[in-house]
């Protein structure tokens, strides 16, 4: 098994924390053999490694990449479900799915995340409110478990190990291939309506009606601005664009879908990079203006609404050798004063980058790691080697905490073990669930063994 | 594991109760530590310099750890290993000076001050690098000395010590290029410290906690070596070029 490994230095799209793995991509036949002989260090699959933080990262182990090709996917029109190899990733399959009317049921900020990590993340997006994570979408998966053999999971059979592994972190076994539902669509186009709101509390009542009414919706904030500007911010709400909704044109291809690589980011960017407080101002300041102050019906192209960072290439790079911290967390609606603070102590400390996301999200799901929950969810990216960050998301994680909040394992390159434990309540019951499939404890990963997930 | 600011979950100080040892361990606390280890001959006597460690969260000990008795390091690693994991920072900061002027009739306690400062260095380095070979991350930190870049006659039984330890950390450095694990080899000048207490101060003295700063800036940019202060690397190029009556008639002591 030694034929294919190579010893690789990773991070996580963060570009933090890195450690150096026995790395190979595998065929779902030949993984048993290596999960056999994977010694104490034990094994994590890794996808695209768009995780920020170090969870498909495994020190002295094993972080296999399972062999798969998008040609296999099925679509099944009639249940309206594709069946896909885990190692598939969004981009690819939104290649083949939107020509024939189709959607994924839940896209993230970016489509280079594999169904894999899809499920093992259960992630969200700008959907949550209507349609939650997406593990609910899933009817089916394979997973390899640590004795090499293959278990048919669902939220039928099996189902506490389906929702252990629903946001498992890949902590319960290798996914092989799932079945998830996906959308009904008449056009790859989305339409649009925009409000620019000038201060935080105009954005939070603005938010705070008629997000049932659209499919997508989240917002934009400005942590930089202070004064009266506090947390201006634009609000994005969109649905998919019916054939009666495009002109002549546009309906001419109505489910033409082409993405492009606009620029890429140079591999060398000296320290401390490019994004500082006078950029983040400048940009933040011009991306404010360019919106509309209210404005219905524009019609947008999937990538330009979903995905409109995926059209520079490496943008994490941007941050320097340093890297980045993505911070996210949830706290429940009936503590928006927590949500309040939160923004106050990131504007006090100048550390935002204009890469922020505040949304309101629906119900959770069964799975006991999965992260959303109803409330409020606010992302900022912040430059890691920053002076007063690790300070700033001390005080940060205590008002998230006491508020009955959480973080966002897939983004968490920071914490404690100590907060996962006070934000996931069900961590006990996931440990045990876990342990009865894998008591020799196989999986491991950097982040399970800096957060004491397997306890 | 270390977090994304680089801070680490525990510390090793081998030679607790160095002040520069725990100077570098006091900056390395965060939020993310969770323990210290303080490794010395007699753990017994560390309660203050334990103490002085301690922090809500945190659990600081002092463990028994002879450098010049070799024979006790496997058992040594394997139960630090057992009790605290991952290894993310050991910092080898054990060191004799010796009585340079008693070492001429008294070759003995020349031995004792190699057998700790370099033979008990190596053995131990050679244990924790395998260790963080073997987990793919993790630092080791050798205090090595400005003493060793040219030895002088004043103190050349110390001097040869860090230099042979300076040399075989620079090798042992590079060995573990692709490991995942680095080493970094800290070169301060004179330290004020209890074991230059009454000695006369070399010019570009510094202190303990000036050489954690430097350390901890060093570690944070990924460097191999760290000179202290940083003004030392400039006269030492020039001092290992000085032809030999030069180097023999400058006032070094």
């Amino acid at each position: 098994m030694s034929r294919d490994f190579a010893s690789l230095r990773l991070t996580g799209w963060g570009l933090t924390a890195p450690s150096v793995a026995r790395v190979a991509t595998v065929a779902p036949e030949d993984l048993p053999e290596c999960v056999k002989d994977s010694g104490v260090r034990g094994v994590i699959a890794r996808g695209l490694g768009r995780s920020y933080g170090d969870a498909a990262q495994n020190s002295g182990g094993s972080v296999l990449r399972l062999a798969g090709s998008i040609s296999e996917v099925v679509i099944d029109r009639e249940s309206s479900t594709v069946t896909a190899s885990a190692a598939v990733s969004l981009d690819e399959l939104l290649t083949v799915i939107v020509p024939q009317g189709f959607f994924v049921p839940v896209s993230p900020g970016t489509r280079f995340v594999t169904v894999g990590g899809a499920i093992a993340s259960d992630i969200h997006g700008k959907n949550h409110h209507a349609d939650g994570s997406f593990g609910v979408h899933v009817r089916r998966l394979s997973l390899l478990l640590a004795d090499g053999t293959v278990r048919e999971l669902s939220p039928t059979s099996g189902a506490d190990l389906f929702w252990a592994t629903v946001g498992g972190m890949g902590l319960t076994g290798i996914i092989l291939d799932a079945t998830f539902a996906v959308l009904p669509i008449e056009t790859s186009s989305c339409i649009v309506s925009t409000v620019r709101c000038p201060n935080l509390e105009e954005l939070l009542s603005e938010m705070s009606v008629g997000d049932e009414e659209h499919r997508y919706s989240v917002s934009w904030v400005d942590l930089l601005a202070r004064g009266r500007s506090f947390g201006r911010g634009v609000l994005w709400r969109g649905d998919h664009a019916r054939l009666s909704d495009l002109n002549a044109k546009q309906a001419s291809a109505p489910l033409r879908y082409t993405t492009r690589r606009v620029t890429s980011v140079p591999p060398i960017i000296p320290p401390p990079g490019l994004v500082n407080p006078f950029s983040s101002r400048f940009f933040n300041e011009i991306w404010l203006r360019k919106e509309p102050r209210r404005k219905d019906g524009q019609i947008k192209s999937i990538p330009a609404y979903f995905h409109p960072l995926d059209s520079i290439g490496s943008w994490n790079r941007l941050y320097g050798p340093r890297g980045f911290i993505q911070y996210q967390f949830v706290v429940p609606f009936e503590r928006a004063d927590s949500l309040q603070r939160c923004v106050e102590l990131v504007v006090e400390s100048r550390l935002a980058s204009p890469l922020v996301v505040l949304k309101r999200f629906g119900p959770s799901n069964e799975a006991p790691l999965s992260f959303p929950m109803p409330g409020w969810t606010l992302t900022v990216d912040m430059p890691a080697a920053a002076a007063g960050l690790s300070a700033l998301c001390r005080r940060l994680d205590d008002v998230v905490l006491e508020a009955g909040g959480r973080h966002y394992l897939a983004k968490d390159a920071h914490t404690r073990a100590e907060s996962i434990v006070r934000g996931y309540p069900r961590l006990d019951e996931w440990r045990r669930t876990r342990d009865a499939v894998d008591p020799g404890r196989v999986w491991q990963s950097d982040l399970s063994r800096r957060l004491a997930l397997l306890g | 594991m270390q977090n994304a600011f680089g801070e680490t979950q525990n510390i090793v100080v081998l030679g607790g109760m160095s002040e520069i040892g725990l100077a570098i361990a006091r900056r390395l606390m965060g939020r993310a530590t969770r323990s210290v280890v303080l490794a010395c001959r007699r753990p017994d006597e560390a309660t203050s310099q334990v103490a002085s460690l301690r922090r809500e969260g945190v659990d600081v000990r002092a463990m028994a750890f002879d450098a010049a008795d070799t024979g006790s390091h496997a058992s040594f690693m394997n139960r630090l290993i057992a009790e605290h994991g991952d290894l993310d920072v050991v910092i080898v900061a054990f060191g004799q000076l010796g009585d340079q002027t008693r070492f001429d009739d008294d070759p003995e306690s020349a031995v004792r001050v190699a057998q700790t400062n370099f033979t008990g260095a190596i053995s131990v380095s050679l244990h924790v690098a395998k260790q963080l070979r073997r987990q793919g991350h993790g630092r080791l930190i050798v205090l090595s000395s400005v003493a060793g870049q040219r030895v002088r006659k004043a103190n050349f039984v110390y001097g040869s010590t860090k230099a042979g330890l300076d040399g075989f950390a620079q090798g042992l450095s590079d060995s573990l290029e692709g490991s995942g694990a680095s080493v970094l080899i800290v070169r301060p000048g004179f330290v004020h410290s209890a074991m230059t207490t009454g000695m006369k101060a070399a010019p570009f003295a510094t202190t303990p906690d000036a050489v954690a700063e430097a350390t901890l800036r060093a570690l944070r940019s990924s460097r191999r070596t760290v000179w202290v202060p940083g003004l030392l690397r400039g006269v030492f190029s020039v001092f290992r070029h000085l032809p030999g009556p030069v180097w023999r008639r400058l006032p070094l002591g």
